[in-house]
């Protein structure tokens, strides 16, 4: 009886819940906190530290707490006059959907954290989500995806497909040395993959480009030889394959393609979106050489804040380390929680999302600005993969690129959009 | 023709991975009818193997002949999975023969401490581990039986195994200094890189064979030469048949039936690891790299009919060149205007994941008709 009374007085007075929750937390922790803060305040991690995706997920939980020391290490946050020192509660999804679902409620419910960090696969967020939006908490998801999705609940700093696919196929269609030849779409068979090839089927029919086959492999198969026939008899020119495999099956494709004799030196060209600086340490540059990928971004970008980042992540936690998108990602939606968090003057939930919109950063990746459907205006950067194992920028955009929850590809979408900022438009609104 | 050649050498390399890896299943699984679920474990144990023999011949001693590493990884990863699956039978199975349902909880235990043990121990000190296990074991094999006589013997055992031990330390020391990437522990993937003369493709009658493919197929025919011989030919492999058809006759005639079970077990394990070094070459060696082939290799071992040979050799070509047919949408492309319905349905299950599907699908419809597989055999199973 108790816990659902407190869980009613969580949803429905969020104000006045949080705000208590928040001071009894810090005084409990009053004995570990350093002197020159007032209060403390304690946030959420929620990653894979174990399973498949630990091996991703576990680089965006080092970052996270990188940007929570930083942000400590310069006076905290600011609400109401007081400073308050960040503490964070790390939890494990186990690379287990139910399990991300599980531990969010222990995160809102037990702890009573303001915010929760966490997620990478589109399947584990597709989980959480009922989660946050049953009890008005708040999920900041730092990974590209497939967009077709915008809860008031969550806040997505990673790619939406017109900041990462759409871009990267115009690019391919229009500039690559295999410009104007067919596609070829190759994808890990789960949402999306599947989500990010209908875009871009979409996308190439407009653009008067042809997609010549598509082939999905199950999660954990690693047996590419009939998509590599398939390839070839579909592409017996050369041509463009879209590849959006996930982890470990990146390294079966690669390798066997080269085998194959499918490889720029032939004509044929791979831009793929799950494959960052990390990645192709893990695979080989020897394999990568010439392909593409596109993000927004990358640890070759030549500006102060980018290299900044990079060594201070590589100071931290050794020199063998790389910092790439993902990271990026997760590094700013910390920061953008902080902006926010001191421009309502509160750790509120609702406040917090009303600030939220409108906040600028300056990014390792440049600027970024949170837009009015929770996803963020970012450059987007087309690379090819050198030799040394990283992107030689080929083309980035004069500037920010505005988000699109609903791609405008996709005949379902087309001609939708999304702002939390009027009652009236909300989740998906006709333009 | 080309495309007869293609197609087939396609479904011939799928199938051969198919049939390495289920090689030593269907010693264990089908001789000895113990099902073991930690087998993908040990062709994962065979993976690291390979990477750890990789990164040792890049020490620049070795340098000179880091070409012929592969050729040094296939013996050691048989003798570490066979090793592990001595110890496995000798601990755990031997105390289950007869409770398959035990058996199989019992493995499966097992595979999942053999994943946590890949991603919990630095590779450095588990090839110490590893060495001591082979040196304690193999020591006293070695040793003139003389010296194993009498009041000695213990002495001597406890000689061997602290000589072991010391060569282990020395080892895990010697390759955590030289070698930084396997001195700490981690549960990230790793990749082997196939040296420069297995990599690429030989182009031949228009179509490019990955030297890799070959490379496994050579390994598999071996293997499956090598095993048949053993089996048929050589003293030991006509006990374990003997063992396989009636082990209390066989008992009473004076053969050691303990003696043939670890041997079984052992051999099994072993071609599990030289299925570990062949999958290594093809994709990427994680502490999961087992499960994936798992379900695969008893699939062919069950198609084939538990206890055959052949059977698990034609089980594999069969589900390989029929992964290749229907994955790859061949039938369009020999057959180009067939009806649109037809055609429709062809191309829905053209892809790796629909084939998969009615491979399966297909498989069960078979052994509807013949549940024994291919080519039943009594074996202990039956007889139990």
């Amino acid at each position: 009886m108790s816990t659902s009374l407190s869980k009613r007085l969580f949803v429905g007075m969020a104000a006045a819940s949080m705000g208590l929750a928040v001071t009894a937390c810090g005084g409990g922790d009053d004995t570990t906190s350093n002197a020159s803060f007032d209060e403390t305040v304690t946030v959420g991690i929620l990653h894979s530290l174990t399973g498949t995706m630990a091996i991703s997920e576990s680089t965006l939980v080092d970052t996270e707490k990188m940007a929570i020391d930083e942000i400590n290490a310069a006076g905290g946050i600011e609400v109401d006059g007081k400073t308050y020192k960040i503490d964070y509660i790390v939890e494990d999804g186990a690379s287990d959907w139910p399990t991300f679902a599980e531990k969010s409620k222990k995160l809102i419910d037990q702890d009573q954290v303001p915010v929760v960090f966490g997620g990478w696969t589109s399947a584990s967020r597709k989980a959480m989500l009922p989660v946050y939006e049953s009890k008005n908490a708040f999920l900041y998801y730092p990974i590209q995806y497939e967009g077709q999705e915008c809860s008031n609940n969550i806040f997505y700093t990673g790619a939406t497909p017109n900041q990462q696919s759409e871009p990267a196929t115009k690019f391919m269609y229009e500039k690559s040395p295999a410009a104007g030849k067919p596609f070829f779409l190759v994808g890990s068979d789960y949402v999306f993959p599947r989500t990010s090839n209908t875009i871009t089927k979409e996308q190439l029919t407009s653009l008067g480009g042809e997609v010549v086959g598509e082939d999905y492999l199950p999660l954990g198969n690693t047996e590419v030889a009939p998509i590599i026939a398939k390839i070839k008899e579909a592409l017996p020119d050369g041509g463009v394959i879209i590849n959006t495999l996930n982890g470990d099956q990146n390294v079966a494709f690669f390798k066997q393609i080269q085998d194959a004799g499918i490889t720029p030196d032939n004509g044929y060209y791979v831009m793929s979106y799950s494959i960052a600086e990390e990645e192709i340490s893990t695979i080989g540059s020897e394999f990568l050489e010439g392909h593409y990928g596109a993000w927004n971004y990358m640890m070759s970008i030549d500006t102060p804040a980018s290299k900044k980042f990079a060594a201070d992540f590589k100071a931290k936690y050794g020199e063998d380390r790389q910092v790439a998108d993902p990271q990026e990602s997760a590094y700013n939606m910390v920061y953008l929680w902080k902006k926010a968090v001191e421009k309502a003057n509160s750790f509120d939930d609702d406040k917090v999302r009303e600030a939220l919109v409108g906040i600028e950063f300056d990014a390792p990746q440049g600027p970024v600005k949170v837009m009015p459907n929770h996803h963020l205006s970012q450059t987007v950067r087309i690379g090819q993969i050198t030799a040394e194992g990283q992107f030689d920028i080929l083309e980035s955009t004069d500037g920010p690129v505005a988000p699109q929850a609903w791609n405008q590809f996709e005949p379902s979408s087309k001609g939708f959009a999304c702002d939390w900022t009027d009652a009236a438009k909300g989740e998906k609104y006709k333009l | 023709m080309q495309l007869l050649l293609e197609s087939l050498f396609n479904g011939v390399a799928i199938g051969s991975v198919l049939l390495m890896a289920a090689l030593g299943l269907a010693i264990v699984f089908g001789l000895m009818g113990v099902i073991n679920l930690a087998h993908g474990e040990l062709i994962m144990l065979g993976a690291y193997t390979t990477y750890v023999v990789q990164l040792i011949f890049k020490l620049p001693a070795l340098q000179p002949v880091y070409n012929t590493y592969v050729l040094v990884a296939i013996p050691l990863a048989f003798i570490v999975s066979g090793v592990v699956g001595v110890l496995l039978e000798r601990t755990v199975i031997r105390r289950l023969y007869g409770n398959p349902l035990e058996t199989l909880l019992a493995t499966w235990g097992v595979s999942l401490i053999l994943q946590q043990f890949v991603r919990s121990v630095p590779l450095a000190h588990a090839a110490g581990l590893m060495l001591t296990l082979v040196l304690g074991f193999g020591l006293p094999l070695l040793l003139p039986q003389k010296l194993l006589a009498g009041p000695r013997r213990r002495l001597m055992c406890a000689g061997s195994w602290a000589v072991s031990a010391l060569g282990g330390v020395l080892l895990a020391g010697g390759l955590a200094a030289q070698i930084s990437r396997i001195a700490r522990a981690t549960s990230r993937n790793v990749d082997v890189t196939a040296p420069k003369w297995m990599r690429g493709g030989i182009d031949y009658f228009d179509i490019t064979f990955p030297v890799p493919r070959l490379v496994i197929i050579v390994i598999t025919v071996v293997a499956v030469v090598g095993v048949t011989w053993f089996l048929n030919r050589s003293v030991w492999g006509m006990r374990i048949r003997a063992v396989t058809q009636n082990r209390s006759m066989s008992d009473c005639l004076g053969i050691p039936t303990e003696t043939v079970d670890v041997l079984t077990f052992g051999i099994g394990s072993g071609l599990a690891g030289v299925a570990g070094v062949a999958v290594s070459l093809l994709g990427s060696v994680g502490p999961n790299v087992g499960g994936s082939y798992i379900v695969g290799c008893f699939m062919v071992v069950v198609l084939g009919g538990v206890g055959n040979l052949l059977g698990t050799v034609l089980a594999s070509f069969a589900i390989g060149l029929l992964t290749d047919l229907i994955g790859a949408g061949r039938l369009l492309t020999v057959w180009p205007d067939m009806p649109t319905p037809l055609a429709d349905v062809v191309n829905f299950f053209a892809t790796t994941s629909m084939a998969q599907v009615m491979v399966f699908a297909l498989i069960v419809v078979f052994l509807q008709f013949r549940p024994a597989g291919l080519f039943p055999q009594k074996g202990r199973m039956v007889e139990a």
